[in-house]
């Protein structure tokens, strides 16, 4: 595959998976140029629901049409998606188990210019505290359309975060995919990088680096934030030094705080937590930029990696161990 | 749908005056719950089940059955003695009403009792997913309809013309919304908290057909609902002036009754009232 946007990679999957299922609906509010559903649009005019600027109206109706046997698939922002719309998503939703999957866009500051109104940092947060949902990030055009075939394919409720920028091929084309389980991207032992979404690439981007001062960092790409994958963090936990998660959205209760969650009560150790540091962001003309000025980016990655190690020496002295032996958890 | 006259009203009238013991029976079983709007709307939802709506006991999920959606989900005890009493499960189950394991939430719960066809509870919302039922029935050529109950304080909620403006849109006229207007919500009257009238008006000129009738007058309902069969392209609204605790005089038109339990004692002379002798 080729670099692209992922919102471009799920409307042309969304086409192919209109293909193959009749009973697959799309829902959108009033951004189809945006969120890429007007390729839907485009091709299957006749299964393609306008709600208009009404994204609470538009996730219930697609609650409704799922318990006719649709499979309904809802676009709008992330910001709307996960906030405007929360409690239909929630309550006409995840409640009752209903088949719908909702596409957000725009996860996270990347729609820079419009500034905080349209930034999306607190969605993954908010999704993934109900019960009954899956929420996936995935980071690049192979995962996403990887995702949204498996989402298709998921009997149950799904919160799916995309990008808005051009997104840089992180795997390979033939790469597996299952929901629930990170893949890993980069070996490394000395501490791993739990990323999701745009941050993976940045994590790659901070893994090289930290590689030339011999720190050997293993990269995760954590496509689903839920259910998480306990496994890779166990292991991770328990053959490297620390953690480092990174994600464009708020530290709080996102990718951070879902990994914490997991270690915490797998095998504790050391994370320090990349992303919106519980704060909001501005506008920005540059995307890129605007993630450097809130120090969600890879210089922000391997400052979190040096310290992790750091700590982790200090707490080795602290317990008289030896230095970079690992850690072992009971 | 089967043929009307005065004895298909008198018998309505009747298994409506028994759905209302079962009501308050069950709702002084559970100790808490909303009896006032219950009583308002089980008029209408005794004409759906038993003389209107196409389904089936012994198949709830039958995928071309019409649907009722009680957009007002608080009043879930009016479908759920209507649902036992069709069928749907054993009467005895109405006395389990809001307890641990019970199938009968407080809210209906689409998963866990048989005949609810959509989780509701949360205002406005109900009504939006019947919408979106309704259209899932248009885009794949089915013929059943959808009948979605709300309460007038509920029309308050934005979402709900939001549904009404998509409804129009998409010419749903398997959809009929019939609004339980008995004029109280929990804080007191509608027209003092936020008035909403003129409802037909408001609805019409959202693009529905839309009328007024006495939602306690079996004929004027299956006289509405004769006319909202018609598939003129748009949806029908059924504006239905109801007294809230219709039937049991210290209950009507007052407003604390929203959401009180009766007491054992109250409960035994309101079922007196309705005709039977048996104690709670």
């Amino acid at each position: 595959m080729k670099p692209e946007p992922t919102r471009v990679v799920y409307g042309r999957t969304l086409v192919e998976l209109g293909e193959r299922n009749p009973r697959l609906v799309v829902l959108e509010a009033d951004i189809a140029k945006s969120t890429n559903t007007f390729q839907f649009q485009k091709r299957f005019p006749e299964r393609f629901f306008q709600a208009g600027v009404a994204e609470l109206n538009m996730v219930c109706m697609a609650a409704g049409m799922a318990t006719t046997g649709l499979l309904p698939f809802c676009s709008t922002f992330a910001v709307f998606a996960s906030m405007r719309a929360c409690e239909g998503v929630r309550t006409s939703i995840c409640y009752p188990r209903l088949n719908v999957k909702i596409v957000a866009t725009n996860g996270g500051v990347e729609i820079c210019g419009d500034g905080v109104t349209h930034q999306a940092v607190e969605d993954i947060a908010i999704t993934r505290s109900f019960a009954n949902i899956a929420v996936l990030a995935p980071s690049d055009p192979v995962t996403t359309r990887n995702a949204t075939l498996a989402i298709a394919e998921y009997d149950g409720p799904v919160y799916m975060r995309l990008g808005r920028q051009t997104a840089a091929v992180l795997h390979p084309d033939n790469q597996a995919f299952e929901i629930g389980s990170m893949i890993r991207l980069r070996r490394g032992d000395d501490l791993a990088i739990v990323a999701c979404g745009n941050m993976v690439e940045q994590a790659l981007v901070a893994a090289a680096e930290l590689d030339k001062e011999g720190i050997r960092a293993r990269v995760l790409d954590c496509h689903t934030i839920k259910p998480i994958d306990r496994e890779a963090l166990r292991a991770a936990a328990r053959e490297t030094r620390g953690i480092v998660t990174a994600e464009d959205h708020n530290v709080v209760g996102g990718l951070g705080g879902a990994v914490c969650e997991a270690v915490a009560e797998e095998c504790p150790t050391i994370v320090r937590r990349v992303g919106l540091q519980d704060r909001f962001a501005s506008s920005g003309r540059d995307y890129r930029k605007l993630l450097a000025q809130y120090h969600i980016d890879a210089p922000a990655i391997i400052a979190a990696a040096r310290d992790v190690l750091a700590t982790s020496r200090s707490h080795a002295a602290d317990r008289a161990e030896p230095a970079g032996a690992g850690h072992v958890c009971r | 749908m089967t043929g009307w006259n005065s004895e298909t009203a008198a018998r309505l009238q009747d298994l409506a005056r028994e759905l209302r013991c079962d009501i308050i029976r069950m709702i002084t079983e559970a100790g808490s719950g909303h009896p006032g709007g219950s009583l308002s709307a089980i008029d209408i939802v005794t004409y759906l089940y038993f003389h209107l709506m196409r389904v089936d006991p012994a198949n709830p999920g039958w995928e071309d059955r019409d649907r009722f959606v009680l957009s007002k989900g608080h009043c879930s005890p009016a479908p759920y003695a209507a649902l036992a009493r069709r069928g749907y499960f054993p009467r005895e189950v109405l006395w389990t009403l809001r307890d641990v394991g019970s199938p009968l939430q407080g809210h209906p719960d689409m998963r866990k009792t048989p005949g609810i066809d959509m989780t509701t509870g949360s205002l406005g919302q109900g009504f939006s997913a019947a919408t979106g039922i309704a259209l899932g029935g248009k885009c794949q050529g089915k013929d059943f309809r959808v009948y979605c109950m709300l309460g007038d304080g509920e029309v308050q909620e934005g979402v709900v013309w939001e549904a009404a403006m998509a409804a129009a849109h998409y010419r749903l006229d398997n959809l009929v919304a019939v609004v339980d207007n008995n004029k109280l919500q929990t804080d007191g009257a509608t027209a003092e908290i936020i008035g909403i009238e003129p409802l037909e008006e408001k609805f019409r000129a959202f693009g529905w057909e839309a009328r007024r009738i006495d939602g306690h007058d079996f004929n004027a309902i299956h006289e509405a609902f004769a006319w909202a069969q018609e598939r003129a392209g748009k949806p029908h609204a059924i504006v239905a002036d109801t007294v809230k605790g219709k039937g049991i005089r210290e209950m009507e038109g007052d407003h604390r009754w929203h959401g009180l339990p009766p007491t054992r004692e109250q409960a035994e002379r309101f079922l007196k009232e309705l005709g039977e002798e048996v104690a709670v």
